[in-house]
């Protein structure tokens, strides 16, 4: 609940004066006090400043986002009823039906709905004169069309919607008269394209309404610097100037109760099922009330999921949440939660945005947190209040998560947070905002110019960039100039762009957002005909069409399937049985384990942070103490047999295994970097001529295999390790590669999506991925051909660094690791290497390298024959 | 992620071609003196090029299906600003097959062109590139569904389709008569899973009566050869897809290419 945060707390007076007696009243019916961080933010706001609350979870920072609002808008009707401090408001105040007053914004359409739902009762219990409604996908058309011409006073939405809106010529009048606008969960908003999106929507809102002030609300960050910029236009002078919303920050509420489970059990070398662990998680569940048992992917969830049950004697009442479920079963799993009628729910980050979730006692994270800002958030979700304390039990999957969840730990008990590094707003973005600017009303580019930059990703975009974006949203931003009559906007006499045809809007409307997903399939349960299919049988004779939608799976995840195989889906072992245009068909498999293992989606990377801290654990031979015995022993023969690496040291290892010669380096940075350097490092083996046969990369380390001996290779400094591992590998060694790979083709794929080159939609439906008039990877390998520096190459790069190829981050590590560089030529795996080493063959290869698997059907098709 | 990488010592140099601007003929051309990979139709031995053309050495006649030239500038009508390029590029394609060849006679097995207005919104580039192209040999525009009437002011010779020793040359696969028939149109494309991963790769349908060509265009896409529409053209599933790879072309019967 909102207020259930607004427990009495009685070390802080709070000042009366702020809050109208209305108010007080209704805090004093429920027992309740105003907390000081709501009262402030009253104060702050009547002053017209805009804030950034900082507030852990359960302290009320969404009751206090909305209280000045709430409080100025009951003054409207009954002035009498709302003493105000002297002096301290804005000259005109609200009057009753003046439009829009407030826009309340949050990552999450759930969650929009939730707190509007959460703010009507104290607005009937109070008997305020205020409206509220949202707006989603799901609002219909005539409530739309009403809200435009009658706004409500409050207006919950999301990013999307927003964009939307101002996208209408009639923006002008239902944004002119808004007030304010808080912006929820801001530090998950800020460090995605969604929140480049929203940051231009801001810049656009404080044109449309001066008057305008922002509330940010955020859980804790390390530095709330860049969420403070982002709340307030930036300054054009002086050059490189900036400027902040107040920062106030809430006390925070009693410590929260962490602990690892110290498993009993062999704790695995390698793997993230955590299943070793299965008998003592469900023990905790039996133990306490209601529990949330977080992990990390959804495949993680069904497979958790299926092996809790498997050994469920006492049927206890435990379900099933993430992304891809339908959503009627997700809001049944919901509602029993909130009911109390659950044991427990295994969930994915689908549950870690702060909806409400009742009176969950434990909170059990499976697999490594990832960061630690992500832990205080799962960790939060237990004990919903402030001043207990939340109870939480790590479980980590391998002994390398063992370290990571120490680590997570530490952070948690010295409430440090993973600072997210500050972005540079995306390209593919602003030209969408620019079509949709375009699309409210003709723009001038100098007026439009100066607006972007007062959006604080982009404050530093230069003219000729802005100027290129707008010639690409006109007609593609081509060297060739072809499509000059077909051009989308254009500029009239007075200096001004307008779109050329009401057509060009309409597109823009069916096309708006930044999140691309990978194309989603819908799952439906058909039974299955009697005929079983075969791999040679084309489609499956099933039994009608039609049939339950289970939920949605990844295109990607449909297209390795092959008619027959089975998997784990909405908590069911299913057989795959066909793909229609429309959706993919299964039916129950009577199979006690699935063939195909997992889907993909929802892998976090390694935060740097913590990161960080877990090369540091490593290195305190005396923090070791704190670890499980078994994960000691490990290390102590690491000791022993190799080398600990210490902070700010690349360990390499080398060692010839049955007839290969494999090298293990232990970056900590992150799967996705790891990768790229995979990538990059057997392009210089191979140039060496060392001959590279694979890699395989985890979050903590690498190894790559050779035909040739890597350790005498090293000795003879052909290659040296600082050549091998030298910066320079950024540069032409990584263009070559991406030219060909996936990954950048993918990444190129949603620049084209977000940016309008190719449309997502078209009509009503969703564009599948193959019914798209031509592949964006067709488009990549002509333009880079062409045109290599077209502004959209330009913006997958961009992406690229820090997205699938984590290009920044592996800089980072480069330029960290010269000449710290430790080699160690062993004549067999050390014990810190088996984990990596027995991932090799276990991850299915992505992407790259294709030839030799068509030449592997061809010769077992070759064999058969001559057998 | 486990990605191996080829094995072979040729594999370095594989890497420099990949990334080649024009990577099939390129890639043909490294590895000239291994024997051509054939495909034998009626008894006359064909050539399947990697970039998707199929050569008749005795008779010197190069075949090209699909070439969908001003596919971008027909979308853009529409809306679609999409790189304005592939026109040039599929030109360019079609240079090097025709420089690797020189063959006597082009046939372009129809939708040459994506529309109607296409040969009309040709550039000048790419018009001289084209001009260039028909220089010293005959070049013979097979009417498709995209470009039903003559196309003006491209060159060349408009046909219905065309006879030629045994073999005959036209746009749609025709159900009825088709000994001998080489024709595109259909867009074949094959999908394959090994080791768990699925490929889909354009290829050559063919059995020993007739072949069915990828499409060559920049901007062309697949249809899946389990699509009904093949069996129909080759009366059941007993015919064979080759597969055009990064650095070669793979048989593998239809049977074992997977359906969407």
């Amino acid at each position: 609940m909102l207020y259930v945060d607004a427990v009495p707390q009685p070390d802080h007076p709070a000042d009366p004066a702020l809050l109208p007696e209305r108010f007080a009243q209704w805090f004093a019916a429920r027992g309740w006090r105003p907390r000081q961080h709501q009262l402030d933010l009253i104060a702050a706001t009547q002053k017209g400043r805009s804030v950034l609350l900082i507030a852990p979870t359960g302290a009320g920072k969404t009751l206090a986002g909305f209280l000045p609002t709430m409080v100025e808008l009951a003054g409207r009707c009954a002035p009498h009823m709302v003493r105000q401090r002297a002096g301290g408001t804005d000259a005109a105040g609200p009057t009753a039906g003046a439009g829009l007053d407030t826009l309340y914004i949050s990552p999450l359409k759930a969650l929009a709905v939730d707190i509007a739902r959460n703010l009507e009762r104290p607005v009937a219990e109070m008997g305020l004169p205020i409206r509220i409604e949202t707006r989603t996908g799901d609002t219909p058309a005539s409530k739309r069309s009403r809200q435009r011409r009658h706004p409500p006073d409050i207006l919950l939405t999301t990013p999307e919607q927003l964009a939307l809106l101002l996208a209408s010529a009639d923006a002008p009048f239902l944004f002119g008269s808004l007030r304010r606008i808080v912006l929820d969960e801001l530090h998950a908003l800020v460090v995605s394209k969604r929140g480049d999106l929203l940051a231009l929507g801001l810049a656009r809102l404080f044109r449309l309404a001066p008057q305008l002030t922002t509330v940010g609300l955020s859980a804790t960050v390390a530095e709330p610097g860049e969420l403070a910029r982002y709340l307030v236009p930036q300054p054009s002078e002086p050059p490189g100037g900036t400027a902040h919303a107040d920062l106030h920050v809430a006390e925070a509420g009693a410590a929260p109760i962490v602990g690892m489970l110290d498993s009993a059990e062999h704790v695995p070398w390698a793997g993230h099922s955590a299943r070793h662990a299965l008998g003592e998680i469900y023990a905790l569940i039996q133990r306490h009330r209601t529990t949330l048992v977080f992990v990390n992917t959804r495949s993680q969830a069904e497979l958790l999921f299926q092996e809790l049950w498997r050994i469920n004697e006492d049927a206890l009442a435990i379900a099933l949440h993430h992304g891809s479920l339908d959503v009627t079963q997700r809001r049944k799993v919901e509602a029993a939660m909130t009911a109390g009628r659950l044991r427990a729910v295994v969930c994915t980050s689908s549950l870690d945005l702060g909806i409400d979730w009742g009176d969950v006692d434990l909170v059990i994270n499976v697999g490594a947190p990832k960061g630690a800002s992500r832990l205080a958030q799962r960790i939060g979700r237990a004990n919903h209040r402030l001043d207990e304390a939340s109870q939480a039990v790590l479980v980590p999957a391998n002994r390398f998560e063992v370290l990571e969840c120490r680590a997570a730990i530490d952070a948690v008990a010295e409430n440090a947070q993973d600072t997210p590094l500050p972005r540079i707003g995306a390209l593919d973005v602003l030209a969408q905002h620019v079509l949709g600017t375009a699309c409210a009303g003709p723009f001038h580019p100098d007026e439009l110019y100066a607006e972007l930059r007062s959006a604080a990703p982009y404050a530093r975009l230069s003219r000729t960039e802005f100027d290129r974006v707008v010639d690409f949203v006109a007609t593609g931003g081509y060297a060739l100039r072809a499509y000059e009559r077909f051009a989308r906007i254009r500029p009239g006499r007075d200096g001004r762009w307008r779109i050329t045809h009401p057509r060009v809007a309409e597109r823009y409307r069916l096309n708006v957002g930044t999140i691309v997903e990978d194309a989603m399939i819908k799952v439906r349960l058909v039974r299955a005909a009697g005929r079983p299919t075969t791999r040679e049988g084309g489609p499956a004779g099933l039994i009608g069409r039609g049939g339950r939608v289970l939920g949605e799976v990844e295109e990607s995840f449909i297209d390795i399937l092959v008619p027959g195989d089975t998997f784990l889906f909405a908590g069911e072992v299913l057989r795959y049985e066909t793909l229609t245009e429309e959706a993919a068909y299964v039916s129950r498999a009577s199979a006690e384990a699935p063939k195909v293992p997992a889907y993909a989606g929802g892998k976090f990377p390694l935060s740097t942070y913590l990161a960080e801290r877990v090369r540091r654990l490593l290195g305190e031979t005396a923090a070791w103490t704190r670890l499980p015995g078994q994960v000691r022993e490990w290390l102590d023969l690491q000791k022993i047999r190799s080398h600990v690496p210490q902070p700010g040291e690349l360990l390499v290892e080398t060692f010839p295994r049955a007839d290969k010669y494999y090298l293990v380096c232990y970056p900590f940075e992150g799967r996705l970097a790891h990768q790229t350097l995979g990538m990059l490092l057997t392009r210089r083996l191979e140039r060496a001529g060392l001959r590279p046969l694979g890699f395989v990369a985890n979050e903590y380390a690498l190894t790559v295999w050779a035909l040739r001996d890597l350790s005498d290779a090293i000795k003879r400094g052909a290659p040296s390790l600082p050549v091998l591992f030298d910066q320079d590998m950024l540069g032409d060694d990584l263009e070559a590669w991406l030219a060909e790979s996936a990954l950048m083709k993918r990444t190129f794929r949603q620049c084209a999506m977000v940016a309008g080159l190719v449309e997502r939609r078209s009509g009503r439906e969703k564009k599948s991925r193959r019914q798209m008039t031509v592949s964006t990877d067709l488009l990549y390998d002509v333009l880079r051909r062409h045109q290599g520096d077209h502004v959209l190459l330009q913006a997958a790069r961009a992406e690229a660094a820090t997205g699938l190829l984590d290009i920044r981050r592996l800089g980072l590590l480069l330029s960290r690791v010269q000449g710290r560089i430790i080699h160690l030529s062993l004549a067999r795996v050390s014990p810190l290497a088996l984990p990596v080493m027995l991932e090799i063959g276990r991850e299915s290869i992505e992407g790259e390298a294709s030839d030799a698997l068509l030449a592997e059907a061809r010769e077992e098709l070759v064999r058969e024959a001559m057998a | 992620m486990d990605t191996r990488a080829q094995p072979s010592p040729e594999s370095s140099r594989t890497y420099a071609r990949q990334s080649d601007a024009f990577p099939a003929t390129a890639r043909r051309q490294a590895r000239a003196g291994r024997s051509e990979y054939a495909i034998v139709i009626e008894g006359i031995g064909l050539v399947a090029d990697l970039s998707g053309a199929l050569y008749w050495p005795e008779e010197g006649v190069l075949a090209v299906a699909d070439l969908h030239l001003e596919k971008g500038s027909a979308l853009a009508v529409h809306g679609e600003l999409l790189p304005p390029y592939d026109t040039a590029s599929t030109l360019e394609r079609l240079a090097w097959v025709i420089a690797f060849y020189n063959p006597k006679i082009v046939i372009a097995l129809g939708d040459s062109f994506h529309d109607g207005g296409g040969a009309a919104r040709l550039g000048e580039a790419d018009r001289a590139a084209l001009g260039s192209l028909q220089q010293g040999r005959e070049w013979i525009w097979v009417a498709g569904n995209h470009d039903p009437i003559p196309l003006r002011g491209v060159g060349g010779e408009f046909v219905r389709s065309l006879a030629c020793g045994k073999l005959h040359f036209r746009h749609e696969p025709r159900a009825d008569r088709y000994r001998g028939e080489i024709a595109g149109h259909l867009h074949p494309s094959a999908r394959v899973n090994q080791r768990g991963r699925t490929l889909r790769r354009r290829c050559f349908v063919a059995n020993h009566q007739r072949a069915v060509l990828p499409a060559f265009g920049a901007y062309t896409g697949g249809l899946n050869i389990r699509h009904p529409a093949f069996c129909k053209v080759f009366r059941g599933l007993a015919f064979t897809a080759h597969l055009i790879g990064d650095q070669d072309i793979y048989a593998l019967p239809a049977t074992r290419c997977l359906a969407d």
